[in-house]
């Protein structure tokens, strides 16, 4: 079954429960998730797993639409997942959207 | 969920080393099966030739023992070999028909040594040169026959005559070439080598090839028979004559094969599910035969396994060297020479030392060392990275200690170090990663270098080291960090320029500051974040808006963020003094939450190490203690020594001081951390000599030093002032550390501090001038009063969300 032809949203939580500028972390079986919140209310997911050494991203200063990771300071993408130049690797980026102030997430 | 397969076939060298990669970047993504055909764990091959030589045991070279494979839950099945891989199915069949199915396959079959094709060739008594087996076989051998013959005079060859001489054989090598070791060494080295070797007992027949083994009647070996009719007597024979990719499995499963199993650069085969790995393996159009290429391989190997999909493998420069004991050679590279190429000889043929150098286009191409290979590293460095080296060409052939030193003194530390010495012990950056990063990338200062290798860029001591090499490296062009530069790309402004308008402008949030200063980024980035968070702290206490989204992870939690993900926590514990009902509540915690590690810190107080993030606010609760800021920039301890209380040489009572000292500063918030300590007499148990405040009490007073920290470049405190009372301690010691939080720049510690503005403009600030002291000390309690212990604060609900995960129910 291919599951990007037939997203299934899942409701995760109110916007308002993400700081601005920060993270939650979202349990999941396969691995911890990432939910970010940006200055302008924008949400993204990504693996909670730096793409470098695997740091909980989600521990991280959230700027711009990029997050530095805790451990060793890569700066990852939000929206694509991928760590900034010089650094080389990309971490799994999940679909998420906003409705009416409740943030899905696609898995 | 089940996890994804993977099967590992091959329990060697190069299948383990992935393995080991592989763990260390994604531990739990798979099943590990592992099957091998010799009924041992992975050993380490290249000493089988000192096992042979009787210098170790088999135990000796165990690289992974069976408990290790249990540990990691890798399923290990020893003397299985894989018969067949079946791509449809996805399976693999051993020899005992077992089948096993897998969704990735790690091939790392290795090498099988080439037996030439020659009559007598399976005669009992001819052996190969390979594994475990082949060892025990030779030295079973030697303890009932009395000659040999190894065919080939290469490195494997070598080593093995040398074990069986050693073994009290009588060796014979024949070699087909002219000298000895004619791939990895020029025929003036070959022939000192040869020489050296006849002097310890083998004999040589060069230029010779091998026709036929003879037997006897009962099948066992009696000589050998060469191509110019003569004979020699033996009773065995081992064949070094080389290795061929052990491709057997996978050219029956259809996989592209050519001299080794071809891979692409990410060290996939041509089916996608399969990776491969070692010596079984062709790459590039090369079959590698030694193992530095291997351990290259695995990391990329392992990267790709572990779906991070961006390591690259490009190929090795390998070196040589042979491992008999007392005899030392070293070769690498395009060291035959060529028209083209120059050519530095040093020869002492009578102290057995024999040097050359290729040279080609100002680049080191080639090195061949016999007898003084003291810098076999550092040339072979020079030939990797392809430096250039007509700066060092007068130099070259005498070594590395000849060159780099400019005879300035400071500059003589790094030229010193090896490419391999490690600079960044934060980060496990090496000075040549360091230094290569600045060729190739054309870096010029410091924040380059930062970017581009992390090195320097966690805790920064070693940033002194790091411009060294900058200076080393670029010569005239390196540009010294300008003292007065922006705080980070985000902004022209420096950090005076910030905290001066923050100042002058009452600007009171992050907001602010970045409208007011025409940042360029909508809300900063991760290095200046904190840091104008902590100037409009410290410039206005009780006003503006601490923003924990702006505090690195540690000081947002009030724990320190450990390598995997948990964190530490560690209570204060003023003066490193505790008692009986504080110990049994830590004791009680540790048995409750499981606390993986107790540990005592350098600053005297207990640490608690591997905490989840959800469980902190609990342990804080139960442990009914308040915060050692031991996360934060900010005050970490005030150690101290016995004192008077209790030491014979105490002259006043130190402990006491530094629980008021530390009581005094508690929950303060600072540019770098800032550790004091309190020593009771001059023999300064307490270390006080490097501490941003070290207090050492005589007789008469106490002595106050300021501005020393330990670490990689340790900083021994400066005598400040001398004081008379107790209360004088705190209020001096106080308005210092008030200077300091309201000029230092954001990550300064208070040596940098000192060092920018002079120690007499501190001294003027707060030991000369009395009112400038008070005010200063009066504002650092107004700074610090009224603030909370942050764990309490959080233990009666603040920020609650940061440390609960959401559950999605699916
Ligand atoms: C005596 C000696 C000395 C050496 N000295 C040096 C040295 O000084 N420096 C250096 O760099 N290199 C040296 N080497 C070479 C080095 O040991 C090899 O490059 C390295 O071990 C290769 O690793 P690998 O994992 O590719 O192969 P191996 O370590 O050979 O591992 C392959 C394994 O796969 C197993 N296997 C094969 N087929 C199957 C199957 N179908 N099913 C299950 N298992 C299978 C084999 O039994 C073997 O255990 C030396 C080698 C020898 C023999
Ligand atoms: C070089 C850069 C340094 C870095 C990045 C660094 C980092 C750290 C960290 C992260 C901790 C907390 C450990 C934990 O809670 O898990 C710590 C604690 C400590 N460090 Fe360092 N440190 C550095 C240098 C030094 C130096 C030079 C010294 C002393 C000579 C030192 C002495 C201590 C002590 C004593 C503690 C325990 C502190 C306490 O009890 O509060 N550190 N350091
Ligand atoms: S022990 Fe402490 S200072 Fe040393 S490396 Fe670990 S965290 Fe850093
Ligand atoms: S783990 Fe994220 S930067 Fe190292």
């Amino acid at each position: 079954m291919n599951m990007k032809a037939n997203p299934s949203w899942i409701s995760v939580c109110h916007i308002d429960e993400i700081p601005m500028l920060g993270s939650r972390v979202v349990e999941h079986p396969s691995g911890n998730i990432a939910v970010f919140r940006t200055a302008n209310d924008t949400v993204f997911a990504l693996l909670d797993h730096c793409p470098h050494k695997g740091g909980p991203l989600s521990q991280g200063i959230v700027h711009g639409e990029s997050v530095t990771c805790p451990l060793h300071s890569w700066n990852i993408d939000l929206k694509t997942g991928q760590a900034r130049a010089p650094d080389q690797g990309c971490a799994r980026r999940f679909p998420s959207k906003l409705e009416e102030g409740q943030v899905f997430l696609s898995l | 969920m089940s996890k994804p397969k993977l099967i590992v076939i091959g329990n060697g060298m190069a299948g383990i080393r992935t393995v080991e990669e592989l763990l260390l970047l994604a531990p739990h993504h798979y099943d590990i099966t592992v099957f091998g055909a010799e009924p041992h764990p992975n050993y380490n091959r290249i000493l089988l030739s000192p096992v042979l030589a009787g210098e170790q045991t088999f135990d000796q070279i165990v690289l992974n023992t069976v408990d290790w494979y249990a540990e990691n839950h890798i399923t290990l099945h020893m003397g299985k070999a894989i018969t067949q891989i079946d791509r449809i199915r996805r399976v693999v069949v051993a020899d005992d028909g077992s089948e096993t199915p897998y969704d990735r396959l790690l091939l790392a079959t290795g090498s099988t040594p080439v037996i030439l094709p020659i009559p007598g060739k399976d005669l009992n008594g001819v052996l190969s040169y390979r594994d475990i087996y082949d060892t025990d076989t030779m030295i079973h051998a030697a303890k009932t026959k009395q000659t040999a013959v190894v065919i080939g005079g290469g490195l494997l060859g070598l080593e093995a005559a040398n074990g069986l001489m050693l073994r009290g054989m009588a060796v014979t090598v024949v070699h087909l070439g002219h000298w000895l070791l004619d791939r990895q060494l020029d025929v003036a080295a070959g022939k000192l080598l040869e020489k050296s070797l006849r002097e310890r007992g083998l004999t040589f027949l060069l230029g010779q090839s091998t026709a036929a083994i003879i037997g006897n009647a009962a099948g066992d070996v009696c000589g050998v028979r060469f191509s110019d009719g003569t004979e020699i007597a033996t009773d065995l024979v081992v064949m070094a004559v080389g290795i061929r990719p052990n491709t057997q499995l996978a050219l029956a499963a259809g996989l592209h094969c050519k001299n080794g199993i071809v891979v692409s650069d990410a060290l996939q085969t041509y089916d996608p599910r399969i990776y491969a790995v070692g010596e079984c393996v062709n790459h590039r159009g090369t079959a590698y035969g030694l193992v530095a290429p291997l351990f290259e391989m695995a990391k990329v190997a392992a990267n790709h396994l572990a779906l991070m999909g961006y390591g690259q493998y490009q190929g090795s420069i390998l070196s040589t060297k042979l491992k008999v004991t007392g005899i030392d050679l070293f070769s690498a590279g395009d060291f035959m020479g060529s028209d083209e190429a120059e050519e530095i000889v040093l020869s002492d043929p009578a102290g057995g030392v024999y040097k050359k150098l290729v040279i080609k286009d100002d680049k080191l191409i080639g090195a061949c060392l016999y007898g003084d290979t003291l810098d076999a590293a550092w040339y072979f460095k020079l030939l990797r990275d392809g430096r250039n080296i007509s700066d060092l060409r007068d130099h070259l052939m005498f070594g590395e200690s000849s060159v780099g030193d400019a005879g300035v003194a400071g500059q003589s530390r790094v030229s010193g170090m090896q490419d391999k010495d490690e600079v960044c012990g934060c980060n496990g950056v090496c000075k040549g990663t360091i230094v290569k990063a600045i060729n190739e990338q054309g870096l010029f200062t410091v924040d380059d270098v930062k970017k581009h290798t992390k090195a320097a860029s966690s805790c920064g001591s070693c940033t002194g080291l790091v411009e060294q090499i900058l200076m080393n490296t670029l010569g005239t062009h390196f540009q010294e960090t300008p003292k007065t530069k922006a705080v980070c790309g985000c902004t022209d402004h420096t950090h005076a320029q910030v905290r001066q308008s923050i100042k002058q402008h009452h600007l009171l949030n992050h907001a602010q500051v970045y409208e007011f200063m025409d940042w360029r980024t909508p809300n900063g980035c991760a290095t200046c974040r904190p840091a104008v968070n902590y100037y409009l702290l410290s410039t206005w206490p009780h006003e503006s808006v601490d923003d924990p989204q702006s505090r690195f992870v540690n000081e947002r939690v009030h724990a320190n963020i450990q390598k995997d993900g948990t964190f530490s926590v560690i209570p204060q514990m003023k003066g490193g003094v505790t008692n009986a009902s504080e110990l049994r509540r830590i004791a009680d915690v540790a048995d409750k939450y499981a606390v993986p590690l107790l540990k005592v810190t350098g600053g005297q107080r207990i640490d608690l190490l591997g905490i989840k993030k959800e469980d902190l606010v609990n342990v804080w609760a139960d442990l009914g203690m308040q915060s050692g800021h031991a996360y934060g920039k900010s005050i970490r301890t005030v150690k101290t020594c016995v004192g008077s209380e209790f030491c014979r040489f105490g002259t006043q009572n130190s402990t006491q001081m530094g629980i008021d000292l530390e009581t005094m500063l508690a929950n303060m918030w600072s540019p770098h951390k800032v550790k004091l300590a309190v020593s009771g007499c001059p023999r300064n148990c307490a270390e006080s000599g490097i501490k941003d405040v070290g207090v050492i009490a005589v007789e008469s007073g106490w002595e106050l030093y300021v501005g020393g920290n330990g670490g990689i470049k340790t900083e021994v405190a400066q005598f400040f002032c001398k004081v008379k009372t107790a209360d004088e301690v705190k209020e001096y010691s106080g308005a210092f550390l008030q200077l300091y939080r309201e000029e230092a720049y954001y990550l300064d510690r208070t040596v940098h501090y000192i060092a920018r503005v002079g120690l007499d403009y501190v001294k003027a600030k707060v030991v000369e001038d009395a009112a400038n002291r008070q005010a200063l000390f009066e504002r650092l309690l107004y700074s610090l009063d009224g603030l909370r212990d942050p764990w309490a604060e959080r233990i009666a609900g603040k920020a609650k969300r940061e440390f609960i995960p959401i559950k999605v129910i699916a």
